[in-house]
């Protein structure tokens, strides 16, 4: 009885070690085709992407919940903490804040007419939508969000994401109820900007660190530490006039731009959708939406 | 009959410990916490899982499991897709034919070796992102990352023995 046994044994085991081999060679190879297809933009790959990441989010959007209401909690006792000083400041913020009110609105008007007086093209209404950062997930390699709204909602890729402070990013995926937003600092961003006072036109590349750098300036222009940076605009794509930041070093002949934004509270976004009428494909009109101005 | 049935689907939640607790602790890490900088160098909890369950049950954490959650690990974080999974694969496979010298040795031996094995985890990373994207990549938030994956290694190990010991005595 034992020698069948153990030639069983004998058979089996190689067999097995064999099988178990070849599995893994199929996976690392499944694993490496993946990264081949990724990099070739294959459909499929990021069908699956997006299918996947909408069956994550509102698990994601769950968990997330918790997490928001401690931060908060911590927010309102350091507001309580503060609350003197703070209310003295935004008093003095306040008084300031009137008087470019009513420049605002000098200058509107004057806006106003002088467009009339020129029969100028009107810039296409904005719309936006607001949405929840669900996953702050990005990681080592990738600067990304991922935000709790989608094409059910009117999302589209390409569409600029910014909060009260600037320019936070572009949604460069979107699936039914979730989309990913490629933030600034990616080492795959690319934001056509002007300096505002200036209006020397730049292009905004990220490089993964906090402080996206300025490429393509004109070789005459000149940039200095503390100027703002806004979006120009060209491309369509972003509407003009954003803020995105200021200058913050020029080392070695490389500018770069700290961001208003604050990467680490992040927390709602709006989604602007802004088309140029006739240079984009129309879509059906955002949910959930209401006119920026 | 029913209940040698019922002691079966038990057994089988019970082996699924490694794999939902690697799940849930990637959902965790991928949370907007309000940390400056975190979201950028959050310490690889998959490197972490797999490496330990490689040691002790890789019958619990199969090739195609290992697989299925590095590629859930790429979508979530929005890394090129399969990076994860190549990674993780190749831990696993040196790991497991390594697994014998960890028996009976104590736990500093082991979190020494996830010492030698995780920067070459990280490397290879690196490299093949790099690869990818056809730029040098930035190599400073993955050694932060590193650091804090090897800092983070005893508390997660320490919370997987406990699975271990509770739910997987007997399976």
């Amino acid at each position: 009885m034992r020698y069948p046994g153990g030639s069983l044994k004998h058979m089996t085991l190689p067999v097995k070690g064999w099988i178990q081999r070849f599995a893994l060679v199929l996976f690392i190879g499944a694993a490496l085709g993946l990264m081949v297809m990724g990099r070739a933009d294959v459909r499929l790959i990021e069908r699956l992407r997006v299918v996947m990441t909408d069956i994550a989010t509102p698990v994601l959007d769950v968990l997330s919940r918790p997490v928001a209401s401690v931060s908060e909690a911590i927010e309102y006792g350091r507001g309580l903490l503060a609350l003197n000083a703070e209310n003295a400041r935004l008093r003095e913020e306040n008084a300031r804040l009137r008087n470019w009110e009513s420049v605002a609105r000098r200058l509107g008007r004057e806006n106003a007419a002088l467009r009339a007086l020129l029969n100028m093209a009107d810039d296409p209404r904005l719309s936006f939508v607001t949405a929840r950062v669900v996953a702050d997930s990005g990681g080592v390699f990738v600067r990304t969000v991922l935000i709790n709204a989608g094409a059910r909602d009117g999302l589209r890729n390409g569409q600029a994401v910014i909060t009260g402070d600037g320019l936070v990013g572009r949604v460069v995926e979107t699936g039914e109820r979730s989309a990913r937003v490629l933030l600034l600092t990616d080492l795959n961003a690319r934001v056509p900007v002007v300096v505002e006072q200036s209006r020397v036109p730049a292009i905004l590349a990220g490089d993964n660190s906090d402080r996206p750098r300025l490429s393509f300036i004109p070789v005459n222009a000149t940039v200095s530490p503390g100027e703002r940076i806004v979006t120009s605009g060209q491309g369509g794509m972003l509407p003009p006039g954003l803020p995105i930041g200021t200058v913050a070093a020029i080392e070695d002949g490389v500018v770069r731009v700290e961001p208003f934004v604050d990467w680490a509270t992040l927390e709602y976004v709006r989604v602007l959708d802004y088309a140029l009428p006739g240079v984009l494909p129309s879509t059906r009109s955002a949910g959930r939406a209401g006119p920026l101005q | 009959m029913t209940a040698e049935a019922l002691r079966r689907i038990e057994k089988g939640l019970r082996g699924l410990t490694p794999v939902a607790m690697t799940l849930a602790l990637m959902l965790m890490v991928a949370l907007p916490l309000p940390l400056p900088g975190f979201a950028q160098v959050t310490p690889a909890v998959t490197l972490i899982a797999v490496y330990h369950w490689s040691i002790y049950r890789p019958d619990l954490l199969p090739l195609g499991a290992t697989f299925a959650l590095g590629l859930m690990q790429d979508i979530l974080t929005g890394a090129p897709l399969g990076l994860t999974s190549l990674v993780l694969l190749l831990l696993r496979s040196i790991v497991v034919s390594q697994r014998r010298f960890f028996h009976g040795k104590t736990f500093m031996v082991e979190w020494w070796g996830f010492m030698l094995v995780a920067p070459g985890a990280t490397v290879a990373s690196w490299m093949l992102v790099s690869l990818y994207f056809g730029a040098v990549v930035n190599p400073r938030s993955s050694g932060v990352q590193l650091a804090l994956t090897v800092a983070l290694y005893p508390v997660l190990t320490w919370l997987f023995g406990r699975a271990q010991h509770s739910l997987l005595k007997q399976v």
